[in-house]
Parts: C-alpha cells; sequence; structure tokens
C-alpha cells in the first residue's frame, strides 16, 4: 500500500470476503496473498451480527491471476463466502478520509 | 463422566478407528501421553525423530487411504514434523497432526520449547487449529479428520497447550466421529459435452494423476481407457492406477518419460487430464505441452482448473462420481489408427533399460527385485536417481502399491514410509529403495524398524553421491562435481547390524538373485545393499525448463 501506486478505477477489484471470525483468520487470508506473491493494495475487517463472523475487505488489482487467487482464497476452510465487487463499490472510497 | 482433555483425545481417535500413531513425547504432550498410555485401542510407535513419525504416519496413509495421526511435543518436536506435512501437502496425503504446546498462559512469553507453531503450520496444511479450550476439542477433533479425508485430502495440525490437555469435562457421549464429506453431484451438461468430445477425438490421450488414486477411482480409470480406447499415461503419483504392462498404457509422462510417451503426448488432439495438476516435472515446458491439443479436465480442487493450462471443458467434482457420470456416455472405440500409431512410436522410442540382466546394475536390480515379488508387495522409495529408476522400471500393477515423495522430493521419505506402510499392513512385504544420500537423511528409524520388527526391506543403491546431483553437474554444470560426491566411504551394513537389522551385501554374493531372493524371503526389517556406478543417470532426461520433446539420452 502506498500513494505511488494508487490504482486506476479500472485496475481496481474490491472483495468482500465473509469469514469466521477467529485469531488465526486475518493470518490464514493475508498469508496466502503473500506467499502467492500478490499485493493487497487495501484491508479493512471488522466483525458481523453476533460477532461469531467477520467480513473482510480486500482492495486488489485486476490481475490475470486473480481469479486464481479467488479460487484458492475459497479453498480456506474459514472462509464461508467470496464477492467480488467493481472499482465501483465504495467501501473503501469511504474511508480515503482517514489516510488523506 | 468427567474426564481429561488428553483422555477426550484419546477417546476421539479411538472412536475415529485409529489404532496405530507415531510420534515422539516431550513435556508439552505428556499429558497427551499419559493418556495413550491407558489406551488398549492404539498402539503407539515411538519414531526417533520426528521427521520419522511424520512419514511412518504417510506410509499407513498412502496405502489406507485414511488420514495417518502423528504426535510431537511443542518447540523442536513441532518445526522437525513440517516437512513431513509439508510433504502431505503436496502429495494431497491425509494426516492428522497432532503437537503439544505451552500452557496457554505461557504464549506469547518465549517460553522454553514454544514456537509459533499455529503460525508456521498454515502454509503446510489444509487446515489447522490452537485449540484454546479442552470444550473446542469436542468438535476440532472430529472436524480434524473430516477436513483431512475430504475433497482433495492433505494435512491438517491440532497445536493444544498443555492446559487444555490436563483442563477436565464433563461430558455424557462423545460426538459424531468425523467422516468424508460425500460428493456433491456432477454437472451433467459438462459431462454430456466432455463425452461427446471424447468420441469424436481422433487422438486422445488420459492423463491421469494422484487424484485417481485418492478417489479410489483406479478401476474406473481403467474402463474410461479401454471403452474409449484411449492411451494412457501416468503421472509420477498415479503409478500403479493402471498396470504399466497394460496394452493402453504408455507409461510414466514427463522429465524421465520414455521418448515415446512425450511423443504420443505430442501428438495429442484431445487431453483428458483426470486428477492431475499439470506439475512442472510432468508436463515441461507448459506453453510447448501438447500443443495441438484440446483439455478436458476433471479434478476435485476447482482451484486446479485453469491453473497452469485453460481447459475446454473443466469439471470440479470427484473423480469417482465424475467418471461414473461419464462412462455410460463413452462411445466403445477400437481406434485402430491412433493406437497402431502409439505402437509405433513405442517401436521407435522405446524405454532402454541399460544392463538389465544384471542384478547389481541400477535398472538390474529393481528388475530382479520385482522378480522376485508379486503384486501384493508394496513399493517405497526415497528421492533421487533410484527413485526415478524404479519409477521407470518397476513393473506397478496395483494403486496404493508405490509411495513415493512427488510433489515435495523430500530425501529421508523411504523408510519411515515403509515403516508405516508395514505397520498399516503387515501381511504384505514393504520394499524401501533408496540411496545413500536418502538413507542417510532419516537413517535412525532404522531402530524403529527393529524395534516394531516390521517387515521392510531397504534395499541401498549406494553410488557413495547424491546421484541425481551428480548427474546434472556432468550434464549442465560442466563436469564440475562440487558437494555432490561423499569423500568418506559409509559401512551401511554395519551400521544396519549395529541397529539390529538383518543385512544382505550383494556386492559379496556369489549368486546376488539368491541371495536377493533369500533377503526377501526373509521376515522382519532387512537392508539389502548393492554398489551402483555414480556414473549410471536417469535418461531420458527434460533439461530443467525444456519442452518435454527436448529429452536428452535414449
Amino acid at each position: 500500500m502506498n500513494a505511488a501506486m494508487k490504482l486506476e478505477p479500472a485496475d481496481k477489484v474490491i472483495l468482500e470476503l465473509n469469514v469466521r471470525n477467529h485469531p488465526g483468520v486475518m493470518t490464514h487470508v493475508c498469508g496466502l496473498f503473500a506467499r502467492r506473491a500478490f499485493n493487497v493494495e487495501g484491508i479493512l475487517c471488522m466483525p458481523v451480527g453476533d460477532g461469531t463472523e467477520s467480513r473482510i475487505w480486500l482492495l486488489v488489482r485486476e490481475d490475470e491471476r486473480l481469479s486464481q487467487m479467488i479460487a484458492q482464497v475459497e479453498k480456506l476452510e474459514d472462509v464461508i463466502s467470496v464477492i467480488r465487487h467493481g472499482a465501483s463499490h465504495l467501501v473503501f472510497d469511504r474511508l480515503e478520509e482517514f489516510f488523506a | 463422566m468427567q474426564i481429561s482433555g488428553a483422555q477426550l483425545i484419546v477417546r476421539l481417535l479411538e472412536q475415529q478407528g485409529i489404532t496405530t500413531v507415531a510420534g515422539i513425547p516431550g513435556g508439552a504432550a505428556l499429558p497427551l501421553y499419559d493418556a495413550l498410555a491407558g489406551s488398549t485401542k492404539i498402539h503407539h510407535v515411538l519414531a526417533r525423530h520426528e521427521q520419522g513419525a511424520g512419514f511412518i504416519a504417510q506410509g499407513m496413509a498412502r496405502v489406507s487411504g485414511r488420514a495417518g495421526v502423528c504426535i510431537s511435543s511443542s518447540g523442536p518436536g513441532a518445526t522437525n514434523l513440517v516437512t513431513p506435512i509439508a510433504d502431505a501437502k503436496l502429495d494431497s496425503i491425509p494426516l492428522v497432526c497432532i503437537t503439544g504446546q505451552v500452557p496457554s498462559s505461557m504464549i506469547g512469553t518465549d517460553a522454553f520449547q514454544e514456537v509459533d507453531t499455529y503460525g508456521i503450520s498454515i502454509p503446510v496444511t489444509k487446515h489447522n487449529w490452537l485449540v484454546h479450550s479442552v470444550e473446542e476439542l469436542l468438535h476440532v477433533i472430529p472436524e480434524a479428520f473430516r477436513i483431512a479425508e475430504s475433497g482433495r485430502p492433505g494435512p491438517v495440525w491440532v497445536d493444544i497447550p498443555k492446559d487444555v490437555q490436563t483442563a477436565m469435562i464433563e461430558i455424557d457421549e462423545l460426538p459424531a466421529p468425523g467422516k468424508r464429506d460425500e460428493p456433491s453431484a456432477v454437472n451433467m451438461t459438462q459431462i454430456q459435452q466432455a463425452a461427446a468430445m471424447i468420441n469424436a477425438a481422433e487422438r486422445p490421450v488420459l492423463y491421469i494423476g494422484g487424484g485417481v488414486i485418492a478417489a479410489e477411482a483406479a478401476a474406473q480409470t481403467m474402463m474410461l481407457a479401454e471403452q474409449g480406447g484411449l492411451p494412457t499415461t501416468m503421472t509420477l503419483m498415479a503409478l500403479g492406477a493402471m498396470p504399466v504392462d497394460h496394452p493402453l498404457s504408455v507409461g510414466m509422462l514427463g522429465m524421465h518419460a520414455a521418448r515415446y510417451t512425450n511423443y504420443v503426448l505430442e501428438e495429442a488432439d484431445l487431453l483428458i487430464v483426470v486428477g492431475a495438476r499439470f506439475d512442472d516435472r510432468a508436463i515441461g515446458k507448459a506453453e510447448k505441452f501438447c500443443p495441438n491439443a484440446s483439455v478436458i479436465h476433471i479434478d476435485v480442487d476447482a482451484a486446479e482448473l485453469g491453473k497452469i493450462r485453460r481447459p475446454h471443458i473443466g469439471i470440479q467434482a470427484d473423480v469417482a462420481t465424475a467418471l461414473a457420470a461419464l462412462l455410460p456416455h463413452i462411445q466403445v472405440k477400437l481406434r485402430e489408427n491412433w493406437l497402431e500409431r502409439v505402437r509405433l512410436l513405442k517401436a521407435q522410442f522405446p524405454m532402454q533399460m541399460l544392463d538389465s540382466e544384471d542384478p547389481r546394475s541400477h535398472y538390474g536390480l529393481v528388475l530382479a527385485v520385482a522378480e522376485a515379488l508379486d503384486d501384493e508387495a508394496v513399493i517405497a522409495t526415497d528421492v533421487g536417481q533410484h527413485q526415478m529408476w524404479v519409477a521407470q522400471a518397476y513393473p506397478l500393477r496395483r494403486a496404493r502399491q508405490w509411495l513415493t515423495s512427488g510433489g515435495l522430493g523430500t530425501m529421508g521419505f523411504g523408510m519411515p514410509a515403509a515403516i508405516g506402510a508395514a505397520l498399516a499392513e503387515p501381511e504384505r512385504t514393504v520394499v524401501c529403495f533408496s540411496g545413500d544420500g536418502s538413507l542417510k537423511m532419516n537413517i535412525q528409524e532404522m531402530a524403529t524398524a527393529v524395534e516394531e520388527d516390521v517387515n521392510i526391506k531397504v534395499v541401498l543403491m549406494n553410488n557413495q553421491s547424491l546421484g541425481l546431483v551428480h548427474q546434472q553437474q556432468n550434464m549442465f554444470y560442466g563436469e564440475r562435481y562440487y558437494a555432490s560426491d561423499y569423500r568418506k566411504r559409509t559401512d551401511f551394513v554395519k551400521i544396519a547390524e549395529g541397529f539390529g537389522m538383518h543385512t544382505f551385501d550383494l556386492d559379496k554374493a556369489a549368486d546376488p538373485r539368491a541371495m536377493l531372493a533369500q533377503a526377501l524371503a526373509t521376515k522382519g526389517p532387512c537392508l539389502i545393499h548393492c554398489s551402483i556406478d555414480v556414473n549410471q543417470k536417469v535418461l531420458p532426461m527434460v533439461p530443467p525448463g525444456a519442452a518435454n520433446t527436448e529429452m536428452i539420452g535414449d
């Protein structure tokens, strides 16, 4: 994540992961991207509902390897679902004021 | 009833049908070992190094198809298990690895023998847990077996702090044991499309991998080949799924395939890939592999479809379920022209086995062992030249007959894996072909073999060298041999005797075939030693990074 690498909308993909909420799940998800040399530009995570599940938002770059990356994420036992959004999703845009 | 966490683990393992576990105790695992001592159903095999325990568990899993269990303490016990667990991950072998951990209150304090087992095990497992409470065990242990054996099998790791093992829990009955998930239904539209492609193909080739073994689908795969008239190639992991002397078998593909095998693939117009993953050692340079072929890819792991090669039809399904659906749609074909072409290529470019008549040569020894045994024997290998010679020459004819470290290529795999196989199937003769480099990497397990009196025959092909390194330095590094030859000779016969094994030295035999037969017929653990010329090579060979058709040697 750095300003020089700010993504153009065409390159932006936003992934919404619903996961089981426990101390290891962030390591599982982030480690998987790191091991496959796939950069994660932005990351957000909060518990949802009664706290047994969390939602992880990832901002990643469109890349020919992305579908393989998503297929690997879907294999993680603690990942319940993966939804792929385009650049028009506002979750990271709304956060920009905190990173100004 | 009120029982401890450790007792609960043992009850859950018993209920899972586990009768043998391999491991080494230590401080953080002592409550678990104390509970194991109370079990009348579970036999604990004391390995001499945790890596040995992991490979013993793998040997049990590879011959049975059921999850093997290994146990160790925290810290170095856990780190020593990383290699066999990573090996199981790459070869999709179901394992449940249980490690003790320092007490919960001391986690994160750099306590004695504390290591971040959970963090270390993430990249090498299918799934892992750090158990936070005794109650969690009720869910985690059955779940560990379910995950290890479901879908694409693999290793799971359960790290259990000492206080969780000693904590008491009140339970009325045990939770249900973990069971393999039922395979989901297959997409019949895709199956029909695949059948149409197979029926219409002129020069189809069936390319099968370890997934066929994992899915217990060898018989169905053979039916597919026979019904469709499909020449069939096997990866290293699939050897045994179809007898190598089956008329439709074209043997192992890839880096050390016979020339004709890679040439047959080159001419294919359709590739039917079943339970295989386009590994680089199997396909060579990906862009040049089967350049004219359409691809049907069937695999239980959706992430394998399109990972290396984009299939025309990618079917995510349990291989056995998919083949059962596919078979009724496959027309019986004789494919006389294509099979005649395959026969011609095989006659022109067959596997050449130098000195195969001499039982003290590299290929000759492999063939002499095979002649002395039947298909009931289990054949394990270590990693290196001997492994490839056995893969090329041994007439494997049965699924789960062949145990080898394919993906990770771990030297030291062979002997402990053979011990595990012999423990799981004591009625069989288990042969472990090894090299002097590999054998030294887990030689301490000779003690385990003797203690358990397992029926293993270690056939040591001793060239006093790291043979495959020596070969590559010869072929690709200007004959600059560096760090590949052992300057001092090791007396392996004396070492094996020291551990209490039977020993036979073919170097000193007047009649090596007679000695070999006697050795293989001797019950119990046994070393069969034979010196091999260091200049013998594994050929043909596709240079790393080259296309499969660019083979060196005949």
